[in-house]
């Protein structure tokens, strides 16, 4: 059999696949570029560059105002989603309960969900509770998606452990704390510390369900969306690059901490 | 949660605690796992969602929820007289054509993720999951700047002399923003479904003299159709719930369904009539979900035991 062939489609499987990322960063960089040209409007080839937006954007109270509320509602997310999904995962993988093939589907429903649909649904919902929508009712928007994405995240880590492990240190009089803490913790951490990674920048991203259930109050993606629509200013494309900026630095920080506890743990 | 003083020997077999048997509940571990999330969801998932049935059946243009039984919601959408089901057959027909569309782009993607790409793999994945940190939005107004006139590709056209072709605002555009946006959600399961493929039984297939052709239909293509399905089905739903590809590239060229909920649920202020919109989506989805869901084995998609 001819090795060519092969060889061929591997590397035409190469172009593909580094076209199609180039397309799909290819929006990324014309905002970054329409937030770094002078100039109340964006014309390519830009002319001049400069830092002009970028200074307004940081000096804009309004804008810290809503970045702290999406750092804060991003925060809480992540330490409640921990909480219901890491006990979620162990009974979606972990234990072998009646019940349980319901439970794992039921719980992807969410996931298998238009969000701009849920939003509207969660704020029907907190009407009728006569509950006015804020960025508190915000955080359980987020929280009804991210969940079980959380869940399935550490699942995935918890398929791989055996449960032996854990029986074997009660065997040896550990106590269910101890067992927690020595065993089951330190086995499952990769799959926890991606899970709040995920947790917190796709609430930092979130848009749909932020649109219809934060109320009066606003998240980046919300008030990005609102200038979009009426009032363009090149603080939007800036603001939008400073937030992917964020992500990024957020997720090349995790994954470094991650390589690092990795390497001191094998040592 | 439990108090046991003899030491645990298994988990399963471990007495229920006292708060428990005093409930005369007797639950298993795994469901006190789960009872949390359970309880979350039943208040933030499933309670939103008997809320918006109910608003479905109320009368219209008031907020008379479980107060009022009527079908007049869902008259007033089946009369022909009404516009509404252009939106549902704009939203089907362009999150099929996604599906389509993302079917054919993701599958080399996948197969190189899986068999190709090795070592880079992860490099490449992470690739494509941090778009999904940015909120579409943003992307798709980075697309509006690459193509709106003055734009990027036009002053790159113009450069040469020629003028970038007027896309923006079509429903071509809001097609190639929705396979844009929904590209992870293909690529993903996709790529879980290919890795269920044994490479040593394709290797095997090999041996035997099949053709490349037969051992994609008959190996690889089999074994990884149930990744293959979760990803066209979270792709088709999705997308049959989008919106913001529409009005931020679309132009509202093409009016969506959710576009059609949420004005009714905001300006127009008829929940009724939006709950009964966003009902007949729901039947569309949760059917097409709890089909496929029904056949699927996600203890061996995840966790390959």
């Amino acid at each position: 059999m001819d090795t060519t062939r092969p060889r061929r489609t591997h590397s035409l499987i190469w172009v593909w696949t580094l076209f199609v990322a180039l397309v799909v960063y290819l929006p990324v960089v014309c905002g970054a570029l329409a937030g770094l040209s002078k100039g109340r409007y964006f014309l390519f080839p830009i002319r001049a560059f400069s830092f002009e937006w970028w200074q307004k954007t940081l000096d804009s109270l309004e804008i810290q105002r809503i970045v702290e509320n999406s750092i804060l509602i991003a925060l809480i997310v992540t330490v409640v989603s921990l909480a219901l999904a890491f006990f979620g995962a162990l009974a979606f993988a972990r234990y072998d309960w009646r019940g349980r093939r319901l439970y794992q589907k039921l719980l992807l429903l969410p996931i298998f969900f238009p969000q701009p649909v849920l939003g509207l649904a969660l704020l029907l919902w907190f009407n009728t509770l006569g509950i006015q929508p804020s960025w508190h009712t915000a955080i359980v928007a987020h929280l009804v998606w991210i969940v079980p994405v959380v869940t399935l995240v550490i699942a995935i880590q918890v398929y791989g452990f055996d449960p032996a492990m854990e029986e074997a240190a009660a065997d040896l009089g550990a106590s269910r704390w101890m067992i927690l803490r020595d065993v089951t913790l330190p086995i499952l951490w990769p799959g926890i510390w991606s899970g709040a990674l995920f947790a917190f920048l796709l609430s930092w991203g979130n848009f749909p369900l932020s649109l219809y259930t934060a109320g009066a109050d606003s998240t980046v993606p919300k008030w990005l969306y609102s200038k979009m629509v009426a009032g363009y200013t090149p603080m939007v494309p800036a603001l939008g690059t400073m937030s992917t900026l964020a992500a990024a630095t957020l997720l090349l920080l995790g994954g470094a901490i991650a390589g690092f506890v990795r390497a001191r743990r094998n040592r | 949660m439990s108090d046991a003083t003899l030491p645990v020997v298994d988990a399963e077999s471990q007495p229920a605690s006292r708060l428990t048997r005093w409930r005369g509940l007797r639950l298993s571990t795994g469901a006190r796992c789960a009872s949390p999330v359970a309880l979350f969801m039943a208040l933030g998932f499933l309670a939103p969602l008997i809320t918006v049935i109910g608003f479905a059946f109320a009368t219209p243009r008031t907020f008379a929820v479980f107060k009022s039984f009527t079908l007049q919601n869902f008259a007033e959408i089946f009369d022909p007289a009404d516009t509404v089901w252009m939106s549902f057959a704009w939203s089907l027909a362009l999150a099929f054509a996604t599906v389509v569309v993302l079917l054919v782009i993701c599958y080399p993607i996948a197969y190189g993720l899986v068999r190709v790409f090795g070592r880079w793999s992860a490099l490449i994945s992470i690739a494509f999951v941090f778009p999904l940190f940015i909120s579409e939005n943003v992307r798709l107004y980075g697309w509006t700047l690459f193509f709106i006139n003055h734009g990027v590709l036009d002053g790159l056209l113009q450069e040469i002399g020629l003028s970038a072709p007027d896309v923006l605002f079509s429903p071509a555009i809001t097609l190639f923003g929705m396979v844009y946006t929904y590209l992870s959600f293909m690529l993903f399961p996709m790529t879980l479904g290919l890795s269920m493929v044994p490479g040593d039984l394709i290797e095997a297939a090999r041996d035997f003299g099949a053709s490349r052709l037969m051992i994609w239909r008959e190996i690889e293509l089999p074994l990884a159709m149930p990744g293959i399905l979760i990803g066209a089905l979270l792709t088709f739903v999705l997308a049959a719930g989008a919106v913001a590809e529409a009005k931020i590239l679309g132009g509202q060229s093409v009016i969506m369904i959710s576009h059609d909920i949420e004005i009714a649920f905001t300006y127009s202020q008829n929940w009724p009539r939006g709950s009964a919109l966003a009902v007949l989506l729901m039947i569309v989805i949760a059917g097409l979900s709890m089909t496929l869901m029904a056949r699927l084995d996600l203890d061996r998609i995840l966790g390959r035991r």
